[in-house]
Formats: C-alpha cells, structure tokens, sequence
C-alpha cells in the first residue's frame, strides 16, 4: 500500500514545463532517491508536494487523502516533513528552539512540556544535543542541514523530504548523514531524498526515480536504474 | 547552585517587565493632580506616540513585514471622532473606531499579505493615499464638503482615555511576547519557508498579527483627533504618521518591548524641544539624530544598554572562575 500517490503531476513556469506529468508512488517504509541532472524538476516536485507552490494538474494522494490544493501547514499537519536544498532554519534562534518550532507546531493540541520532551529526544537522535544552546550562524554547513532535518522530525512527519542533505559535505559528514537516514527509516518513516552523491543514494535507497526535463525517465531499484542505457546517457555518464 | 541563581533571576525577570509597567502607569494617571494642564497635552501626544510604536513593532517587528499603513488607521479613527463625537462619549468612539481598524485591516491582511517583502510595503503606503483621495471623493459627492469639525473633548479625558489604551496594548503586546502566536511571528520574520512547513498557518497568523497592530492606532487617532477642532483627509491620512513608528522602533530598538516605548518617548520628546526651542533647524537636528542612530546604534537603545548589561554580566561571570 503506497504512502504517497501522484498522477499526472504537471508544473510550468511560463513557458518552461519544470514538471510535467509525472506519475510515481512511494511505498510506506521505503527510501526513495530521487535524482536527475539540474534542472530536471526534483525540487519543483518537492514544492509541489509539500505544498510550497500549487500544482497546474494532477493530484496527490497522501495516505488516502488528497493533499494537493492545500497548504504547506495543513500537508505538514498531515505528516510530511522537508528539508530545503538551502538550508532554511530560524537562523536568530538556538538549536534548542529551532527544533522547539517544529515540536510545537507540527501537530495540533501539542503541550509546551511535551514539546520541550520530543525535542531532547529528536536532538539526541540526530546527535546535536551538544549544541543546542549555539546560535544556527555559529554552526557549520553539515549541522544546519542536521539542524534542518532535526525540526521536521520534531513535527513528527511520516514521510520525510530530505532535498540534498549530503551536498556540500565532506566524505566523513556524508557517512554520518547515510547513517542517519537509515536511522530514521528504520524508526518508521518513510524518506524520498533528492540527492547527487551517487555513492550515497545508491547504497542507501531501495528504488530509485529519475527525472530529466520534468519527465520521469526511470524508475526502478539502484542496480535497475544504474544500467539503464538513457539514464547513463543523461546523467550517470559513461 | 549556579542553576538557583539563574532560576532566581528568571523569576524576577518575568516578574519585572509587568510589574513595573503597571507601576509607571498607575504614577502617570495621578499625574493630573501634579503637573501643568500644558504639560498633559504634551504627555498626550508622547503616549499617544508610545502606543503607536508599540502597536506597529507588535507585528513589524518580529516580522520584518515593514508596514506604512499606520497613518490610514489614524486618520480613520480621526475620522470617526469627528463623525461620531457628537453622539458618543470619547471612550465609545475610540472603542468603535478601534474595531472598524481591526475588520478593514482583516479585509486588507487577506488581499494583501500574500505580498512578501517591500511589496508588501509599497502596497501599505499606497493604502494611505487610496484612502485619503477615498473619503475626499465621498465627502464631495455626499456631503458636498472637504473637511469636518471635530468635537472637542477636555485633554483630561483624553489623557485617562489614551492611559487606558497604553495599558491594553501593552498587555497584549506582553502577551503575545509569550506566547505560541508570538514565536509564530518571530518564526516567519526569520524564514517563513520553514514556518509554513512546520506547520504554521502563515497566512492567517500574519492576518491576525497585522489586524491586532492596528486597532489601537484608530482607537489613538479618535483621541487626538479631539484636539484639532478641524480636519479634511490631506490632515487626517497624513504620511508623516505612518514613518513616525518605523523611525521610533529602530531609534529605541525593535525587538524587545521596552526598545518601541522608549524610542517613541525620546523621539516624541525631543520633537517637542526642538520644535519649540531651535524651529528653524528642528529638522536638520532631528535628521541628523537619525542617521547617527542608524549608522551607530543598529540595535536602537536598548540594543546598547543590552550591550552594556551583557558586558557587566560578562565581567562578573570572569570574576567568579
């Protein structure tokens, strides 16, 4: 039974079709790469998904619920969390309260104490408890995306949209970020993760979906996707 | 040990900002009894000021949704005064005029605040002009005049009624300060991507913030209007107003809610001298007050005694290991 379920999905900028009906499925537990060269429409589809911008046609299914149409905080409300491909975080507030955020708004009726509760657990989780009193301009590149991720899991989401967690990371942060995916799906949240550090998206996810000018050209497990002669073509090289 | 000390400390400190508030206005309402019926004019026109840098900072501050309506809100309640002060007690006025703000900035919060950034602000300040050309066009075509008398009301009243509006707005400005709804605030001034995907109605929270920044601007406005026997929109829906609490909160300093009382009061103040003091160079002094404020102080004057605070603190902490 899949989590999520998109058909027909289409996104045009102007003239540019960034999307253009692309239909996928997620299945629940699974990690999903998602990859392409630039521009190919990987974050576009994140928006679209997460609500950040409306989609032109198509629909979106969410657990049985159609989430296309509506806003970012009710998709989240919903239970999906993202990351961005810069990293966007309350930057004039610690850790600690960053994370807080998320705890405190990602689901209805939450109480301050339990909040205070789920973020200790969360930092420790990712493993930036020792931080968390620093301000996020204070922290390097490969803790603000942790830091990221940290607060969408604070929403308690039950997919999660990780959009290049691992660029920008050097090979150490890179083997700490694949543990920490892992982590979470085996807590039991599905993941869907843009990403261009083939080392890491081909060891770490089950199934694989390629995009190429907005249409999706492959969709199959590492091994599949990787032989493909129009995937090698476009993105892998020779 | 060192836990109970900062314990202790945070206990007082909330304690502190409303205690000390309630006690400054409880002096200022006896201060009738004390001072010049000169001075409480004067004192007037500073807490009318305070209210409106304190309203303004409740949204734009933590926002940073720089907003140059305020002067549509204050003309729309001198509007009210001057139509309604006939028939109704001054508190009355200020409290219909408060809630007429309240629903048209709901009204434009909804058309407007999809706007991010300065367009959001270009739309605020021509807000202002649509309104003054507005009541211009409706006065001529149906009550064939261009302006209106206001009823006067005694400066007395007016001063236990702007007190009282003080002590609304400031408690609610506390409030909010602490609350969900407040961080929701801070959250979309420091990435509103983040905040709506956390699950942060944005729309709806920056509707609210705004609306609830402006009531007690057109509650203000219906006060003052009482002192000006006569006003036609070129005077009500005056510019000037809508920059006054933008140059008050970053004078005093925008993120904490003493920065706007104090900004505005010195602001306010010093206005007052200089025009009747120096008139001729007022302006000259007053630009140049600002620019040196600007360029020196990017965190207002609180910012500093914030700096100076943290370096004593600093010092002691040094001290004890």
């Amino acid at each position: 039974m899949p989590i999520l379920n998109a058909t027909g999905v289409s996104k045009a900028f102007g003239g540019l079709k960034a999307v253009s009906q692309v239909d996928f499925h997620v299945a629940e537990g699974e990690i999903l790469g998602l990859i392409g060269p630039n521009g190919a429409g990987k974050s576009t589809l994140f928006n679209l998904i997460s609500g950040a911008i409306p989609l032109d046609s198509g629909t979106i299914m969410f657990d049985g619920v159609k989430i296309s149409g509506k806003k970012p905080d009710k998709i989240c409300r919903l239970g999906i969390g993202r990351t961005f491909q810069t990293a966007q975080n309350f930057a004039g507030m610690s850790l600690r309260q960053n994370v807080l955020m998320g705890a405190l708004f990602g689901k209805k009726g939450q109480s301050a104490t339990q909040a205070a509760a789920d973020v200790d657990e969360i930092l420790d989780f990712v493993g930036l408890t020792e931080l968390c009193d620093k301000q996020v301009s204070d922290i390097p590149l490969a803790y603000q995306k942790r830091l990221e991720v940290a607060r969408a899991l604070a929403t308690k989401p039950r997919l999660l949209m990780l959009d290049e967690m691992m660029a920008g990371l050097n090979p150490t942060e890179v083997a700490e970020a694949m543990e920490l995916v892992e982590k979470i799906r085996n807590s039991g949240i599905t993941v869907i993760m843009i990403e261009h550090v083939m080392k890491a998206i081909m060891s770490i996810c089950d199934r694989i979906i390629v995009l190429h000018h907005g249409q999706k050209i492959a969709d199959g497990t590492p091994q599949e996707v990787s032989s493909m002669g129009t995937v090698i073509e476009v993105y892998l090289g020779q | 040990m060192n836990t109970n000390i900062s314990r202790g400390r945070l206990n007082a400190k909330k304690i502190a900002p409303p205690g000390l508030s309630l006690l400054a206005l409880i002096l200022l309402s006896l201060l009738p009894i004390f001072v010049t019926d000169y001075t409480i004019i004067k004192i007037n026109s500073i807490i009318s000021f305070v209210i409106i840098a304190v309203s303004w900072s409740i949204f734009s501050g933590p926002t940073g949704y720089i907003s140059l309506s305020t002067a549509a809100f204050y003309g729309l309640g001198m509007y009210a005064s001057a139509i309604l002060g006939n028939h109704l007690p001054l508190p009355l006025v200020m409290v219909i005029s408060g809630i007429a703000s309240f629903i048209i900035a709901l009204i434009i919060g909804v058309i407007t605040l999809r706007l991010r950034g300065v367009y959001f602000t270009i739309f605020t300040f021509g807000l202002v002009e649509l309104l003054r050309n507005l009541i211009l066009w409706l006065e001529i075509k149906f009550s064939g005049t261009r302006g209106r008398f206001v009823p006067s009301v005694d400066f007395q009243q007016v001063f236990y009624c702007i007190l009282g509006t003080l002590a609304i707005i400031l408690l609610i400005s506390y409030l909010i300060k602490r609350s969900r709804f407040g961080l929701a605030l801070i959250g979309i001034g420091e990435s509103e991507d983040a905040a709506a995907h956390i699950g942060i109605n944005t729309t709806l929270v920056k509707v609210l913030g705004f609306s609830i920044s402006s009531f007690a601007v057109g509650a203000v406005g219906a006060a003052m209007a009482t002192r000006t026997n006569y006003i036609d929109p070129g005077i009500a829906f005056n510019m000037l107003m809508s920059f006054m609490p933008v140059l008050m909160a970053i004078f005093g300093g925008m993120s904490t809610i003493p920065g706007p009382i104090i900004g505005a009061a010195v602001f306010a103040y010093l206005e007052e001298l200089l025009i009747t003091k120096v008139p001729e160079y007022f302006m000259i002094i007053f630009g140049a007050i600002m620019i040196i404020a600007i360029l020196f102080l990017p965190n207002g004057l609180t910012g500093i005694a914030g700096k100076l605070f943290k370096r004593r603190k600093g010092a002691g902490k040094n001290a004890n290991t």
